[in-house]
């Protein structure tokens, strides 16, 4: 199993870290090459304004999109879940739109309202067989502010989703690369193997992910 | 349910999101634009770039507080700004307006000659400068949530920034080598904190993320900082005191995220048109240079 970063700029080297602890290769993704024979991705926290910019003119923008329209599986954090969601800030077309959700930026305020809290992640939490409070942290953190009926919500903060799921993808506005606790990891790589077996058995393929990578100059 | 803010976690967290960027100095909305739009991760804001504060002189202050508003109302990545070295009221009105991250910085005249600010008495984070290890777990010891180079501060010579980023790097991989009896003199070489020089020792790297600052002009500039083992980079001066600053600015932050790719600096750097002038350090008197403030 090989797992692509998206290593433009943010916290890449954490998630890397984390999947390394448990065992996985990965390899940071900087230009469309850098995407074959991934089996994943993982879309780090960061800055949304400059990590959409650069995707764009490195060409990495329209190849992530036909990927996750094929179902690669996707684990996005903060930054890289915005660029998935429907509409941002009330606006469609400037995101990937792979997930279902729409979403406001910065919506806690600005770094000095970022925070620590203890979130319930029941169902998560027994797939990895660890208790439940798991120590969230929200930086400049964005809010989920509405969910499409094809997305699960797998935890909330004072009523809001601030982790969900749909299809192949996990989505998360706090930073599970920041603190020790590996359980979100773990339920996504969960999704990455349910994916793999499902392609196994003649679903849309490795063959598939790969044309959609394509050649880029 | 509880929100607990400004965590030691969540303040050197922002600093881990905007790792292998480039923070760019500017003084006006327009200015911060460019930056946004060159693809910056984050703005500082101020009055004067170091190198107009180096030619005008004068005392340089924290910025007015209207240009901060002004900037973190024309862009949406985080903004920061200057405090003087130990001036703590300019820190707390730049908590007060929110800005993101808080530098105390020796470009501006700093306005206590013993006390760095306490920095864990605020939610805000801060960066600091530094020149060598010692001084980089000192700023740590006093709440520091992310550390850069000091470099030479509108210079437009890199020779600084790489003195300062190989001495920090070249202690850290020296700190590593001691057996634990050889930490409690080398604690006393560093002038730093036991517990923190123990901890270093034992990860072989800063507990936080540590940026190049001072003296950054060109492309290949930012990517040589970036394989010397920073984790991203200021550029002060180098942007708008060059001939065509959204062009440099772009070319900047690629070469900063494809630091590897000789190639690539080499593409993205034609045709930028001058580079800031700058001045040598070795002709800046050293009663002249920003980077020996601060201790």
């Amino acid at each position: 199993m090989k797992i692509g970063v998206l290593a433009l700029q943010g916290a890449f080297r954490e998630h890397e870290e984390v999947l390394g602890r448990l065992g996985i290769r990965t390899v940071e993704v900087r230009k469309p090459d850098d995407l074959h024979g991934c089996d994943g991705l993982v879309l780090p926290g960061g800055e949304t304004t400059t990590q959409r910019k650069l995707a764009k003119t490195y060409g990495l923008w329209d190849p992530l999109a036909r990927l996750g329209g094929r179902g690669m599986p996707i684990l996005a954090t903060c930054a890289g879940l915005i660029l998935l969601a429907t509409r941002i800030d009330g606006e469609a077309g400037s995101s990937l739109g792979l997930l279902d959700i729409d979403i406001r930026r910065n919506a806690y305020g600005r770094q000095v309202f970022s925070f620590e809290t203890s979130l319930s992640v029941g169902r998560t939490a027994e797939t990895a067989g660890r208790a439940d409070p798991f120590r969230a942290i929200f930086i400049r953190a964005p809010r989920i502010v509405r969910t499409g009926p094809a997305v699960s919500v797998l935890a909330s903060h004072a009523g809001e989703p601030v982790a969900v799921e749909q299809g192949n993808i996990l989505g998360l506005t706090f930073h599970p690369e920041l603190t020790p606790d590996p359980r979100f990891h773990t339920h996504f790589l969960e999704i990455v193997r349910r994916a793999a077996a499902s392609r196994e058995e003649g679903k849309p393929g490795r063959d598939s992910m790969e044309t959609a990578v394509g050649n880029h100059p | 349910m509880d929100e607990e803010r400004g965590t030691w976690e969540a303040k050197k967290g922002l600093a881990q999101m905007l790792k292998g960027g480039v923070i760019m100095d500017v003084t006006t909305p327009e200015q911060a634009k460019i930056a946004e739009d060159a693809g910056a991760c984050a703005v500082m804001a101020l009055e004067r770039v170091p190198a107009d504060i180096r030619a005008e002189g004068g005392v340089a202050r924290m910025a007015d507080p209207e240009v901060i508003v002004r900037i973190q109302e024309a862009v949406t990545i985080p903004v920061m700004a200057k405090a003087r070295i130990g001036h703590f009221v300019e820190a707390q009105v730049l908590e007060a307006l929110e800005v993101d991250y808080i530098d105390e910085s020796e470009v501006l005249t700093p306005a206590d000659e013993k006390n760095h600010i306490d920095k864990f008495a605020f939610k805000v984070p801060f960066v600091c400068g530094c020149r060598d290890l010692g001084e980089a777990l000192r700023r740590l010891s006093e709440g520091a949530a992310m550390i850069r180079t000091k470099g030479e501060a509108g210079s437009g010579d890199i020779v600084e920034a790489v003195r300062h980023m190989r001495k920090v790097q070249g202690q850290l991989r020296w700190l590593k080598s001691l057996r634990p009896d050889e930490l409690y003199a080398a604690a006393k070489e560093l002038q730093a904190p036991g517990q923190l020089v123990t901890e270093v020792a034992r990860t072989g790297s800063l507990p936080v993320v540590n940026f190049a600052a001072g003296g950054v002009a060109t492309p290949a500039d930012a990517a040589l900082m970036m394989q010397l083992g920073a984790d991203g980079v200021f550029v002060g001066s180098g942007i708008f005191k060059s001939e065509n600053p959204a062009a440099r600015a772009k070319a900047v932050v690629e070469a900063t995220t494809h630091y590897e790719d000789p190639a690539r600096i080499a593409q993205v750097s034609r045709g930028l048109g001058v580079a800031m002038r700058g001045n040598q350090v070795a002709d800046i008197p050293e009663t002249e240079r920003l980077s020996v403030r601060g201790w």
